[in-house]
């Protein structure tokens, strides 16, 4: 599939992961297209809980190694524009509105994105995805509506079909299926058991084209049914 | 880190006793556990680089111990501690982990402030 072209794709998320099962497949689609795509990651995910048993890493030494596995999903992806904005995991909710905002438009000014991929706001269950979506929606919104970005929006919370309908936007990326499964198995410090799952739900009989390594899924985000 | 050996942690516990250190305490289930199970009720606690100077720190319980520390006029403990690791830092970090993996509650011990 190829994919309408762009000026500059901005993706933002908070953890090193968090593009790896819904947005890697897109992200890889646009780089071989020669779309520039800048990815802003705002924490090292120093609050995850996948430790290990025995632990591989600590509290305190786990942020290197997902700031190692972001690296590497980024290679995989063929991101060279990748962006860790040095905010705390499970923070960024009680972060000031006004700097998230700020740290947007930054963004947003430096790299003129014709699209932006973030998350949901109240329809993306962690906090920090909420908040995530939140600043960046508030700072488009603050853009002449003419200048504005084309926002896909990634909703996964389980009201979110039933609130929002399907999502608008489906990309087949089939043929950037080596490109995410090298962003999933990056991040296998916390991806470990969700491969697992896919692979359980293959081999269970489930469709390949429900999978994962097919379609990615988003809203476009509409400002006439903006969020607040 | 390694599974806790009770006179080898209470004796790192010991020394940090009557003097100031930073301490890093939490407990979660995760911000997805409510989306998975909606009958979890989610609660947690997080708090880093917190000044504290305790009197006595003491390791009580079998597997999974209960680690406590008594302040002068308060207390800090945490449940479910399964390992620990005298970092290269100088840092005593104690953690649990569930069958699964999962780090449940951390309890950290340093004399200098642990990263932002």
């Amino acid at each position: 599939m190829t994919l309408p072209m762009e000026r500059h794709v901005l993706v933002v998320f908070p953890h090193p992961d968090d593009e790896a099962f819904g947005v890697s497949g897109t992200i890889a689609t646009y780089i071989k297209q020669g779309i520039p795509v800048t990815y802003a990651c705002l924490t090292l995910g120093e609050m995850g809980r996948n430790l290990g048993n025995p632990p591989f890493a600590t509290r305190e030494t786990l942020p290197q190694v997902r700031k190692q596995e972001l690296l590497a999903s980024a290679k995989s992806m063929g991101v060279t524009d990748l962006r860790m904005m040095g905010l705390r995991d499970k923070t960024i909710e009680f972060e000031d509105d006004e700097k998230m905002v700020g740290m947007m438009e930054n963004l947003i000014e430096d790299t003129n994105p014709s699209l932006v991929i973030t998350f949901y706001p109240n329809y993306a269950v962690h906090p920090d995805h909420d908040a995530t979506g939140r600043a960046m929606i508030r700072a488009i919104r603050r853009m002449p509506e003419e200048n504005r970005p084309t926002i896909y929006a990634l909703a996964f919370s389980n009201n979110s079909k039933e609130d929002l309908g399907e999502p608008d936007i489906i990309h087949n990326i089939k043929d950037s299926r080596d490109e995410k499964m090298g962003s999933m198995r990056a991040h296998i410090s916390q991806t470990a058991w969700m491969l697992q799952e896919m692979d359980k739900r293959l081999a269970d009989g489930e469709p390949e084209a429900e999978n994962w390594l097919h379609f990615e899924r988003f809203y476009t985000y509409d400002f006439n049914k903006d969020f607040e | 880190m390694e599974i806790v050996k009770v006179e080898q942690l209470q004796e790192l516990l010991n020394n940090f006793a009557n003097e100031d250190v930073y301490i890093h305490l939490e407990t979660t289930n995760g911000a997805y556990a409510t989306h998975f199970n909606e009958n979890v009720f989610n609660a947690g606690a997080f708090i880093r680089n917190v000044l504290i100077r305790f009197e006595l720190g003491k390791v009580a319980g079998e597997a999974p111990h209960r680690v406590g520390l008594k302040l002068p006029h308060g207390w800090v403990y945490a449940q479910g501690i399964t390992h620990f690791q005298l970092d290269e830092h100088g840092r005593l970090l104690m953690a649990g982990h569930d069958q699964s993996g999962k780090l449940a509650v951390a309890l950290e011990i340093s004399r200098t402030p642990f990263t932002y």
